[in-house]
């Protein structure tokens, strides 16, 4: 078992273990995606900290950090007439750059198969020598996954991967998702949808910028919690093992 | 294990795109051939390649040239080398730029970056400074010029493609009034600068092709080595630097260097509108958008294109090659824009 953590210290203090699928939720503006980007080192934090497998995030060498941390971001543009296969590819070259800008290692077979690997996780495999402009939405939605995945991270950070999504295909990236997680990977998304959320193993409820609940999904979806988080009065029930977030008409100025 | 020089190669397989490559290649040939051909002395093809083999031979010794092949060597051939080269850098730039702010209407031209060089080259001439320094007087302008461009079209850290075309169109018309004020000031050396800035190869000796050559060798090269990176930022600005590659860096590399060559070349030859606009398009719908076989393609698609252009220029009453591809890229550029690719 991979044995790390990181966390973002502050106003927001929370930890991010490996193999574990951590959701994000919060209203709009709670700072879901301020957060994520300060995981990733994209914009460093005033105060505070963020600590990747122990070590200070500012310290990792860029293309170390590359390697460990893979981010999808919100609505990922995809390059329309590349095939596939050379879009995964893309992201098989995380880290190997001189001065960042120019490819320093050789393409080997190890690369190949680690491509074709994060094809076949992802379900992509079928169409790797489609172009990406004759995808489906959802079809992209994986293709990005599998690119993220085809560094082999150690962390990936999503960022609403299920936004604009059929409801059939986020549960597809969800899905895919969870399957990275049995095999240890540690994963952070920023979720809207709260019966998504349900199903990841741990959730920080973000308010005004600040963690107003963290822990399993039990102890965060709780109608009290919902109030204070997003003004709604909702019915939380289980339904066959999994929780349901059931929201009522007339709450608080809706 | 089997390793592949350098970064991986494309998923289309090299079976299909090495006849295309072949092809293209065959149309630079005779391109070539045909350019140094026609004019108001005929020379037959077969006779073309003779004198250039002869003169290729003749490089190391003494020998004078005699009949067509001074003809070929000393007038037909500078001005033919400088197309190649021009249209190899103007579209390279293109594809680049095109790249890096991934905009389907970016070029040198749109950019700014060539009122620029054709501004500071101007400047040059009638300020009467030496020949050699004109492609530096040229840059600086250009970087002056496609800065300004940048600087108005910014929104946060993006480059919406819209404004940036836009505060290119503008900073690049000011320039050009500028150079036209110039012209119309300069009297005894005006003639010479207002027929360049339409764009004309007609000047160039051999001296000029060896100036711009290193300018064009080095900015091209700069280029097609950024190509994984290039590639890398096409999956956004957030995407890129989470896979390692720092974008400013690389934005601040592209503009630099394909000023360099856009510059040294419009030192020369003047405005020639379109070409990288036109010919980075076309070669994607053939070869695909990976920058490591677009960049290199680009070049020799620009170099036929722009050669054919000049034959063109010379034999029809069109008379100048910056009226050839701007007649010929106006109405690419209208496609463009109807297609809805401007976003």
């Amino acid at each position: 078992m991979r044995a790390g953590s990181f966390a973002a210290v502050q106003d927001v203090s929370a930890t991010f273990p490996a193999g574990i699928f951590t959701a994000v939720i919060g209203p709009n503006g709670a700072g879901k995606s301020t957060l994520l980007r300060a995981l990733l080192g994209l914009s460093p934090p005033e105060r505070g900290e963020v600590r990747l497998l122990g070590r200070r995030l500012q310290d990792w060498p860029r293309s170390e950090r590359a390697q460990t941390l893979a981010y999808l971001a919100q609505g990922e543009g995809l390059p329309d007439s590349v095939r596939v296969r050379d879009v995964v590819a893309l992201g098989r070259g995380a880290g190997a750059w001189r001065w960042g800008l120019i490819p320093t290692r050789r393409w080997t077979d190890d690369d190949e198969t680690a491509v074709t690997d994060a094809l076949t996780r992802t379900d992509t495999l079928r169409f790797e020598h489609r172009r990406v402009s004759e995808l489906s939405g959802g079809e992209r939605q994986r293709v990005s996954l599998a690119r993220a995945l085809a560094s082999q991270p150690t962390f990936l950070l999503l960022d609403e991967p299920t936004n604009h999504l059929d409801l059939a295909y986020a549960l597809d990236v969800v899905h895919y998702v969870r399957c990275e997680v049995a095999g240890g990977l540690g994963v952070v998304a920023v979720l809207h949808d709260l019966n998504l959320a349900a199903r990841a193993d741990a959730l920080l409820l973000l308010h005004q910028g600040r963690v107003l609940a963290a822990g399993s999904p039990e102890e965060v979806l709780t109608p009290a919690l919902l109030h204070t988080a997003y003004g709604i009065h909702a019915q939380v029930i289980r339904h066959e093992g999994r929780l349901v977030v059931l929201p009522q008409d007339g709450g608080a100025g809706v | 294990m089997t390793v592949v020089h350098g970064p991986r190669p494309t998923a289309v397989p090299t079976r299909r795109l090495l006849p295309r490559t072949l092809a293209l290649l065959a149309v630079l040939l005779a391109s070539v051939v045909l350019a140094v051909g026609l004019g108001s002395v005929f020379i037959p093809p077969g006779e073309v390649l003779g004198a250039l083999w002869r003169g290729l031979l003749s490089l190391g010794s003494s020998a004078e040239l005699s009949g067509n092949d001074v003809i070929v060597w000393q007038i037909r051939l500078p001005r033919v080398v400088m197309g190649l080269v021009v249209g190899a850098c103007l579209s390279v730039c293109g594809g680049a730029f095109q790249g890096v702010f991934r905009s389907p209407l970016a070029d040198p031209y749109l950019l700014g970056v060539a009122s620029g060089g054709a501004l500071g080259a101007t400047v040059g001439i009638v300020a009467g400074w030496p020949r050699s320094s004109i492609p530096l007087s040229a840059l600086a302008f250009a970087l002056a010029a496609v800065g300004t461009t940048l600087a108005l079209s910014r929104e946060g850290r993006r480059f919406p493609p819209t404004r940036l075309i836009l505060a290119g169109v503008v900073v690049g018309s000011v320039l050009s009034a500028f150079t036209t004020f110039l012209i119309l000031r300069g009297e005894d050396r005006a003639r010479q600068v207002l027929a360049y800035t339409l764009g004309d190869l007609g000047f160039s000796g051999w001296r000029d092709v060896v100036t711009v050559l290193p300018y064009a060798v080095v900015g091209c090269g700069v280029l097609m080595a950024l190509a994984r990176a290039l590639d890398t930022l096409q999956l956004g600005d957030l995407t890129a630097r989470s896979l390692g590659v720092p974008v400013e860096r690389l934005r601040l590399l592209v503009v630099v260097a394909a000023s360099a060559a856009t510059a040294a070349a419009v030192a020369y030859v003047g405005i020639i509108g379109f070409v990288g606009l036109v010919v980075p398009h076309l070669v994607r719908l053939v070869w695909g958008a990976g920058h490591r076989v677009l960049l290199p393609i680009s070049a020799l698609a620009g170099a036929a294109l722009l050669v054919l252009a000049d034959l063109l220029s010379r034999t029809t009453i069109l008379s100048q090659v910056g009226v050839v591809t701007t007649l010929l890229g106006g109405p690419f550029f209208l496609w463009l824009l109807a297609r809805g690719r401007s976003d």
